[in-house]
């Protein structure tokens, strides 16, 4: 990586110059730098909306770069020590489904792990490829999704010697990495492209002691969410390609579902968050993982919850684990994770990013400082303290075994009926059911509904789980084919 | 030369207080520490450019943040301060022989040294024996201590900067499990009269109820802080400010004081009524 280089930003330099040039707006979008809709400006305000403008020449077009937007581009690839870098203003949704897009085929097959973001099985819905599933296990005591066995994915990948790709989380929202070498170097061995989803990963590429990044493990494709962990505006992201894809032909399948009316707010914000990453990451995330590090320490000390790190690792399901993450298990209070999650912003005021039957999960970042830090254990001191129940042990429940019978686009498209779950055994199921924990699907379009899926809903809703993905919000009734 | 310290109370209103000479200036890790000397007010302290104390009106507030709360408690052993980082709080404890132990957290060390040069009529308490400091955010200190004191000090910074988090429930739960059963928390309460501040003292009634069953407030004139009118929090798990107010005792103990005397106590508890009623307001959400 070039630092001098990095200290540029071509597209914060474009548009800083083209405020000076007062050029008189006829053209989109409407509001006219503002002066169309007082109320959004005096909300929002005017600088925000004066850099709100429409792709022109000094300005450059994502859909086809050739100046600012191509630079800014390079210079991201640079950062990241990637073949190049896509900037992505539709969500890092469309990262990860231009990655399915790019390399699967209808008909195709791609071999997956079961917590997958449902925006894959979205883009297998839209191109028509077939889902393979390496088995993901779940944690007994922690009850979270745990990482792609290497030995299992060598099994699916044998069997399957004709799938077009392998796609892993790294890491999960909890912070749970796989062998990611060597599941890139199995992928390669097979003549198969290694995807990899990074929307929680994007300090891997700038701190020091983390886990290993998709491009630094030789993947093909990463789907980086820059606005977590990179600071940049909700909804912008970045598209990495490894040096042996070809980026042109990456950017015709982005420019299939690309808008062509790019925000230049979340195209400058992801510029100007890559040069701060660049120039200063190494500091940054050594600073978070200080604060979550003392977090954690802070919290174990209370006694009731346990905030997990690298002693986790055992070499098969966790193979690395990131110790920026902050997530803990609140089992030993008796209560839920979603209970202290509604705790914290109902009684203490604090937001957490997520809680599950077993876990809280606090996400710290490049924003937070020490006050804050100490303000959750506080809080969560003090729940413990007012709140605690006699703690009980979960039954650890496996997850279901998948069984494909279509794919999910012909799942999809087809025709269904909506039958009560304990009457839908044999039949393939036409919608996605997500359980949060362990934010794995139960089932997903074109499965089968086995006796094992019926009883794990039945235990997930028992257990408090959050359900959802299905037409009925209540999971009473799935739709089938008919 | 015309030098001038101010300090704005809202955007439209200020304090201006002419400046002598500025004694010091430095940034420490949490905040900017300044020092000047007035002909009016003597030296004053000032952080991130918000009053703190000055050398003509400190007695004031550290007379009643202490002496309400040592007239009330029968026995007062051990007493946690969080801030008073400049020591006028400890001063006026140590005037009690039955106070064995104070426990002084300060989060920001440089306060401490900056008040023993430029404070010492304040400072010097800090060197006494009976006092320990720490060097500590309070929030944390004082979420692993469980009935531990008779009397808790807050003694904070605006609700804003390093001292955010000392007007927070959860800081004030923590409190309340570092107390005795008999224990008194007392706390700076802020400003009632304008609207920001008015905001801050509703927040921090309202979260500090939530914890105690019983909270009141009394008041007391600074003439360098915002209005000039000024807020303390007295909770208890027990003692009432009033009922239980041991005056007689008080005075066989022979305290001279300047602002504080015991027909003062209790009318600091009696309050305007627009006071009463943001009290109110909040406490009615619970």
């Amino acid at each position: 990586m070039n630092r001098d280089l990095q200290a540029r930003a071509p597209i914060m330099d474009a548009l800083n110059e083209f405020l000076t040039m007062r050029v008189v707006p006829f053209d989109v979008p409407g509001h006219k730098r503002g002066k169309g809709n007082r109320e959004l400006t005096d909300f929002l305000g005017a600088r925000c909306l004066s850099l709100d403008v429409n792709s022109m020449k000094p300005l450059d077009n994502l859909g086809h770069p050739v100046s600012v937007i191509r630079d800014a581009e390079e210079l991201a690839a640079d950062a990241f020590g990637a073949g190049h870098a896509f900037f992505i203003v539709n969500g890092t949704t469309a990262a990860v489904q231009t990655m399915i897009l790019f390399a699967v085929r209808r008909g195709d097959k791609i071999i997956l792990p079961r917590n997958v973001h449902k925006s894959v099985i979205n883009a297998l819905i839209l191109c028509g490829g077939v889902p393979v599933y390496v088995d993901t296990h779940v944690h007994d005591k922690l009850h979270i999704a745990l990482g792609m066995r290497t030995e299992e994915l060598k099994r699916v990948i044998a069997k399957n010697p004709d799938a077009r790709a392998v796609l892993v989380n790294n890491p999960t929202y909890y912070g749970i990495c796989s062998d990611l070498r060597e599941i890139v170097r199995l992928a390669h061995e097979n003549g198969m492209l290694a995807l990899v989803d990074e929307a929680h990963g994007t300090h891997l590429y700038f701190g020091e002691d983390l886990p290993v990044c998709a491009m630094a493990a030789g993947a093909d494709l990463a789907a980086v969410s820059m606005h977590k962990s990179g600071g940049s505006l909700t909804q912008s992201s970045f598209l990495l390609c490894g040096t042996g894809i070809d980026p042109e032909a990456v950017r015709q399948t982005i420019n299939l579902t690309q808008t062509t009316s790019a925000s230049y707010l979340l195209l400058s914000s992801l510029d100007i968050s890559r040069k701060k990453l660049a120039l200063e990451g190494v500091e940054i995330f050594r600073h978070v993982s200080e604060m979550a590090s003392y977090a954690r320490a802070e919290i174990n000390r209370i006694g009731t919850y346990y905030a997990y790190s690298r002693e986790l690792v055992d070499g098969v399901d966790i193979c690395d684990f990131d110790a920026t993450k902050l997530a803990v298990a609140t089992a030993g209070t008796g209560l839920s994770g979603i209970e202290i999650y509604d705790l914290l912003r109902d009684e203490y005021d604090i937001q957490t990013e997520f809680g599950d039957t077993s876990n809280v999960l606090a996400y710290i970042s490049v924003g937070d400082r020490r006050q804050e830090i100490e303000r959750l254990v506080g809080a969560l001191s003090e729940i413990s303290r007012r709140f605690r129940r006699p703690a009980e042990e979960l039954p650890a429940y496996p997850m279901p075994r998948a069984v494909v019978r279509a794919s999910p686009q012909e799942a999809y498209y087809a025709g269904k009926v909506s039958l009560p779950v304990g009457d839908a055994l044999g039949r393939i199921c036409g919608e996605i059911v997500m359980s949060y924990p362990p934010g794995i699907p139960i089932l997903a379009p074109g499965e089968e509904v086995t006796q094992e899926t019926i009883d794990y809903i039945r235990f997930a809703k028992e257990r408090g789980c959050s359900l959802g993905g299905t037409h009925d919000p209540t999971v009473a009734n799935i739709q089938v084919l008919a | 030369m015309d030098l001038w310290f101010s300090e704005y109370h809202t955007d439209n209103v200020r304090l201006s207080i002419r400046v002598d000479k500025q004694l010091y200036s430095g940034q420490s890790e949490f905040q900017r520490i300044d020092v000047f000397s007035s002909p009016d007010f003597g030296r004053f302290l000032t952080l991130d450019g918000y009053m703190m104390l000055t050398e003509k009106d400190e007695f004031i507030y550290h007379e009643m943040i202490t002496h309400v709360p040592l007239a009330v408690h029968p026995n007062v052993r051990t007493v946690l301060v969080i801030g008073a980082g400049d020591g006028g709080v400890a001063r006026e404890l140590l005037r009690y022989e039955s106070v064995e132990r104070i426990d002084l957290v300060e989060i920001d060390e440089q306060v401490v040294s900056v008040c023993k040069e430029f404070f010492p009529f304040a400072a010097a308490s800090l060197d006494d024996p009976r006092v320990h400091l720490h060097f500590e955010d309070g929030m944390r200190f004082v979420r692993t201590v469980v009935d531990e004191y008779d009397l808790i000090i807050v003694d904070s910074t605006d609700p804003f900067g390093p001292g955010e988090g000392l007007f927070t429930k959860e800081f004030y739960g923590n409190c309340f499990k570092a107390l005795h059963e008999d224990g008194i928390m007392v706390n700076q309460h802020e400003s009632p009269f304008y609207k920001n501040d008015a905001i801050a003292v509703q927040r921090a009634h309202k979260r500090i109820v939530q914890s105690f069953s019983l909270s009141m407030v009394y008041q007391a004139h600074i003439p360098t802080y915002p209005s000039g009118h000024w807020l303390f929090g007295f909770s208890t798990k027990k003692y009432h400010p009033l009922k239980d107010f041991r005056g007689a005792e008080w005075k066989a103990r022979n305290l001279k004081t300047r602002y504080y005397n015991t027909q003062l106590h209790v009318g600091a508890f009696a309050l305007p009524n627009y006071v009463e009623d943001l009290l109110k307001d909040v406490e009615e959400l619970q």
